[in-house]
């Protein structure tokens, strides 16, 4: 079985000096070019997905870094209609978010790219994203409860995008009937925070379910993406809000044992770690260049996700572990975009494809397709 | 002196019976590929911008989802950026509800279309009207109805800080220097660097309580273009001190002086010149080879849109209650419409639809119609089809050029937003046969002549004034 693989664009790169590199095109970072090249480099390596990553907050307040950032479900919009084949998944912040207007955004999403999106859900944990909505008291807030909302986002946009069969439209001229409504559903759903009528105003989209997916460290979100997702970013080797994370096997066995716990039915999750990678022809060079980009920020590189320096070589042995210990592959974070994506795409996936772990071509044309997922039945049609 | 010139706009076919699904050239009006047709031909015949509504709830009518209109839509925005991939210089308009909306959320939304069009993004504020709709969100129907326009007003008004927070060509990018924005302070606030304020926004309304950076720097075009519809006192008020263009239902001769000549003199007390405001009525036109092919045309498409179904549906909204046993082609019922007090208090039968509004004398309403049944002997879907089905332009071409010319050189208005009846392919024979008629009288565009949408429209530059505080070093 082959390795996923995915890269996580954001900005100009993952390390904060990464816009002063050669080739950065800082200055097009909003600009639709800057985004549509990287999307298709990525799409000449055969990747399965790229995530682009999101936040209503900025990150840091020093003028010496990349400052801004663009809505990332308009991106992949934008993106969207110039590529073909890989899949696109935006980040959504579901504490601040309608889940009405994401059920049908994602659908648009898919319906844009003919099944090619995902989404990815975040929680916000930062209190300077609260203020700028004004709505919620950062302090009342707990983990588990921002988490059980964002179970109830995911389980909103599912039902949503289920709440128009297939066959709805009917156009029956003999009875002047767009629709069968017998075949659209009212969804009622009540929550904590939020409670949904539906049905959609967007038909079913292309793939029946989009992809789901977030990024865990800790128990409570491993539990969340065993509830909703279909696809989980976990850090083996990596650092969470609670300390290290573990390895592949700890992670995998936890995430098994979350499924279990909540009874979850149908395809496992497909289990995918984050990778945070400088690469270079030696690990010499790659660790001078991490070195020369720290010295550049003032800063030492932080990352939640294990950070790799070294050859292609080095990233395919891990990646190759990982997969030996049971994970689907692997999501990479390149640590300058334009220096460490393309040897993701021009050496790292044939090195992968050489060992007989990855595509030599798509053979899939919706994301669904790109993980062996099947167009799932709708769960309100009576059959 | 240069010719008056023509503003137009393609709104996409929408969720209502003046869109005709029978029709064998009807497609799909959910597939991207539509929508790439119908920009491409708007953009193809030099159009200012290319619109389309928002839904946010599936109409009902008697207490079940109605189903004899086209309905099933893409968010509107989502759609708009992804036609921005395949287009160039057609403007990109939608409406955002500010209802049911938060305005950080709105103006990062907007911010990131107008970047990613290269400064084409336009904004249609509207308010909701019922609670029903806000069954699908998180604040539910809480908003009263006193409150809406405060909240639209605050809500545009916040994203126009929002969009004036940071400073015009703030990003420098520099490498070499480290500088990657132009302002920052020497104080070293977060360890190390120079800070920045850029976005620095704290906003305390009735509506809002909202303080921070606002993520996006400042977009080609400043502020995207506002446009507001609506023909009430309010709304009239609200366009002429904050919007760039007004949809208006005037698109008849003296009905569109009045309302031109009413709302273009509200300008000048908010400081603004009459070409600020852009007046464009919503209009439908139907096309022939002859006057009278022409008036057979709409006559067929009227059928084709208001069917006996519908027919009764419409005669529901007025009436209030079920009319399923009456016969469409028979005369318009004798009994009187049932009075709902209040249509917003959710009795009405009609659910999610904002015409029924204009249905405040519904007793008036059904003895006008029955006295233009008895009258002129019509059944009761003539009747529906007399008072909703009427076109705005029918004719040949050379006619309907003739008429818009008239219209927008008589100040009946400064474009118009044409809706054709067929998905995607209706404005085709628009773009082929009417606009090149309209360049010979040199009042429309042959080219664009400039990159925005503002530059489109003929509106001034956004304010480059910074609002909110930016850190001088």
């Amino acid at each position: 079985m082959s390795l996923h693989l995915a890269v996580a664009l954001d900005g100009t790169g993952w390390h904060p000096a990464s816009w002063r590199e050669p080739g950065a095109r800082a200055d097009e970072l909003f600009t639709a070019g800057f985004w549509v090249d990287q999307v298709r480099e990525a799409e000449a390596g055969l990747l399965d997905l790229v995530t682009f990553e999101d936040s209503f907050a900025l990150d840091s307040d020093r003028a010496d870094r990349a400052q801004g950032r663009l809505d990332a479900q308009l991106v992949a919009l934008r993106v969207g209609p110039v590529t073909s084949r890989i899949g696109l998944v935006p980040t959504v912040v579901t504490t601040h978010t309608e889940p009405f207007h994401v059920s049908t955004e994602i659908a648009t999403l898919d319906y844009v790219t003919t099944g090619r999106a995902g989404v990815r859900v975040r929680v916000s944990s930062r209190e300077d994203e609260y203020a700028l909505f004004g709505r919620r008291e950062y302090g009342n807030e707990t983990r588990e409860g921002l988490f059980d909302e964002a179970a109830d986002h995911i389980e909103v946009q599912r039902r949503l995008w289920d709440s128009w069969e297939d066959d709805a439209e009917i156009r029956d001229a003999a009875t002047g009937r767009f629709v069968d409504r017998e075949k659209l559903h009212y969804i009622d759903f009540s929550g904590d925070h939020f409670s949904v009528r539906g049905p959609s105003i967007t038909p079913r989209p292309p793939q029946g379910q989009p992809l789901v997916s977030a990024l865990a460290h800790v128990d409570v979100a491993y539990r969340l993406a065993a509830r909703g997702a279909d696809l989980v970013f976990v850090t083996p080797g990596g650092v969470g809000r609670d300390g290290p994370t573990g390895d592949a096997e700890a992670i995998l066995r936890r995430v098994r044992e979350e499924e279990a716990e909540v009874g979850r039915t149908g395809d496992p999750l497909h289990v995918l770690g984050d990778l945070l990678v400088v690469l270079d022809d030696s690990a010499d060079a790659a660790r001078e260049r991490l070195a020369r980009l720290d010295e550049t920020d003032g800063r030492e590189l932080r990352s939640d996700a294990r950070t790799l320096t070294g050859t292609v070589a080095d990233v395919a042995d891990v990646l190759e572990s990982w997969h030996g210990a049971g994970l689907a592959g692997a999501r990479l974070r390149p640590a300058v975009t334009a220096h460490d994506l393309p040897r993701i795409t021009r050496e790292l996936a044939p090195e992968l494809a050489r060992r007989g772990l990855f595509r030599t071509a798509y053979d899939a044309d919706t994301l669904r397709g790109h993980f062996g997922l099947a167009r799932p039945a709708d769960r309100y049609a009576r059959a | 002196m240069a010719k008056k010139q023509i503003h137009l706009a393609a709104h996409f076919p929408g969720v209502n019976n003046t869109t005709v699904w029978s029709d064998p050239a009807s497609g799909s009006h959910i597939e991207f590929a539509s929508f790439r047709h119908f920009a491409q031909t708007a953009e193809r015949a030099k159009f200012d911008f290319l619109f389309l509504a928002e839904g946010l709830r599936l109409r009902e009518q008697g207490g079940r989802i109605y189903d004899l209109d086209v309905m099933g839509r893409p968010d509107n925005v989502a759609i708009l950026q992804a036609l921005a991939a395949v287009t160039d210089h057609i403007g990109l308009a939608g409406t955002v509800n500010s209802t049911f909306n938060e305005p950080l959320d709105v103006a990062r939304k907007l911010a990131t279309l107008d970047h990613l069009s290269g400064g084409r993004a336009a904004w249609n504020v509207v308010t909701s009207w019922d609670e029903f709709t806000g069954e699908n969100f998180r604040r539910g129907g809480y908003l009263p109805k006193d409150k809406r326009y405060l909240r639209a007003q605050e809500m545009l008004a916040t994203a126009q800080a929002l969009w004036d927070s940071w400073p015009a060509d703030e990003v420098v990018a520099d490498a070499a220097s480290g500088r990657f924005l132009r302002h920052g302070s020497d104080t070293e606030r977060s360890g190390a660097g120079p800070s920045t304020d850029a976005g620095r926004f704290a906003i305390r309304s009735d509506q809002f309580d909202i303080s921070g950076r606002f993520p996006v720097p400042r977009s080609p075009q400043g502020r995207p273009v506002i446009i507001q519809a609506g023909d009430s006192e309010e709304g009239r008020e609200f366009a002429a001190s904050s919007a760039d263009a007004i949809f208006t239902r005037h698109a008849e001769l003296e009905a569109g002086q009045e309302f031109y000549a009413d709302v273009k003199a509200r300008l000048a007390k908010f400081g603004r010149r009459p070409e600020d405001l852009k007046i464009l009525p919503a209009a439908t036109f139907v096309l022939g080879d002859t006057e009278s092919e022409a008036a057979e045309n709409a006559r067929q498409v009227q059928y084709q849109q208001v069917g006996p179904a519908t027919a009764i549906a419409f005669a529901e909204q007025v009436w209030n209650r079920d009319l399923s046993d009456v016969d469409p082609d028979g005369p318009v019922p004798s009994f009187d419409p049932k009075t709902a007090d209040d249509v917003d208090s959710g009795s009405h039968i009609s659910k999610g639809r904002a015409s029924v509004r204009m249905y405040k004398d519904p007793v008036a309403v059904a003895n006008e119609w029955r006295e233009l049944g008895e009258r002129e002997g019509l059944s009761l879907r003539e009747v529906v089809i007399r008072k909703n089905g009427r076109h705005t332009f029918v004719g040949t071409p050379q006619r309907v050029a003739d008429t818009i010319d008239e219209f927008v050189q008589s100040d009946a208005s400064d474009g118009f937003v044409l809706i054709p009846h067929i998905t995607p392919g209706g404005m085709d024979v628009f773009a082929d046969q009417v606009v090149p008629l309209l360049q010979e009288k040199g009042s429309f565009r042959t080219e664009y002549e400039g990159t925005t949408l503002r530059e489109h429209l003929g509106l001034q530059p956004s304010p480059t004034t910074v609002a909110a505080v930016s850190v001088e070093a």
